[in-house]
């Protein structure tokens, strides 16, 4: 038997990272609210597009807006407990793990290549010994069951490494916010460790 | 012998990460290289030797989020 008190009031303690609100950070996010996260803290630049719809945590009546100020209303309609940092900016490299210092585990919910990768280097370098969700393998539809959890010390990398790029593919919602909450739940796993 | 994803690769001598990479034909353009758990930053691939019995993680980066 799981002790479940135990077990919310560990999440009630912890703090989560994402960088990115796209597919895979807004729907991360909503899962780590739903399950009773106490803290998030939560980066991205963009304002909202009515083709970000097909996969991300955003309404009709949204597009136009910052996604940080969008997810912080929709995160408080679905649990106002949870304690909402946001930061309105892009990820400069040299300060890309400025925001999450103080977090117990980091999503990286980035698009680009190039920038998850800069991203997860500078993590692992400059913050070491924190723990690190990436995604790489998103795109497309169907293929399920080539996912899988790469892990290399701190790094936990959500991987499909037969996928396209989604410059070649689609994003679609269903394998998106599988990926995306594949990552909240390795999250849960990391911060619950043995306390289960 | 190194281990690269899994697989006993014979080791070579004095080999670098951009070298062992092209060897096992990874040619994507992005990857996140780790040796016996330590990172091995992208500036680094072609001067950092592949130490004989170490085991290579490479992750190849795709775009999509």
């Amino acid at each position: 038997m799981v002790n479940k008190e135990k077990i919310r009031e560990k999440l009630k303690n912890s703090s989560v990272g994402i960088a990115g609100l796209g597919g895979l950070g807004s729907n991360a996010a909503v899962s780590l609210a739903r399950a009773g996260i106490g803290h998030l803290v939560l980066v991205d630049f963009d304002n909202i597009e009515h083709s970000n719809l097909d996969r991300q945590y955003y309404f009709l009546d949204q597009v136009g807006k910052p996604k940080t100020s969008a997810i912080r209303e929709n995160l408080e309609r679905i649990n106002p407990s949870v304690d909402v940092m946001v930061f309105n900016k892009k990820l400069e490299k040299g300060s890309m793990s400025d925001p999450f210092k103080d977090v117990d585990v980091i999503i990286e919910a980035l698009d680009n290549a190039e920038v998850k990768t800069g991203f997860i280097e500078e993590i692992l370098l400059g913050l070491p010994g924190k723990p690190v969700v990436g995604a790489s393998g998103v795109a497309g539809y169907g293929n399920s069951d080539r996912i899988n959890t790469k892990r290399m010390g701190n790094l936990y990398m959500v991987y499909d490494e037969h996928a396209r790029s989604s410059d070649e593919d689609v994003l679609m919602a269903p394998r998106v916010t599988l990926i995306a909450n594949w990552q909240a739940n390795i999250a849960l796993e990391i911060l619950l460790g043995e306390n289960k | 012998m190194i281990t690269v994803n899994g697989k006993q690769v014979e080791h070579v001598e004095n080999e670098t990460v951009a070298e062992l990479l092209k060897r096992m034909k990874y040619t994507f353009p992005l990857v996140v290289v780790k040796i016996n758990d330590k990172l091995i930053p992208r500036k680094d691939y072609s001067e950092t030797m592949i130490p004989d019995d170490s085991k290579i993680s490479v992750i190849h980066m795709i775009s999509g989020g």
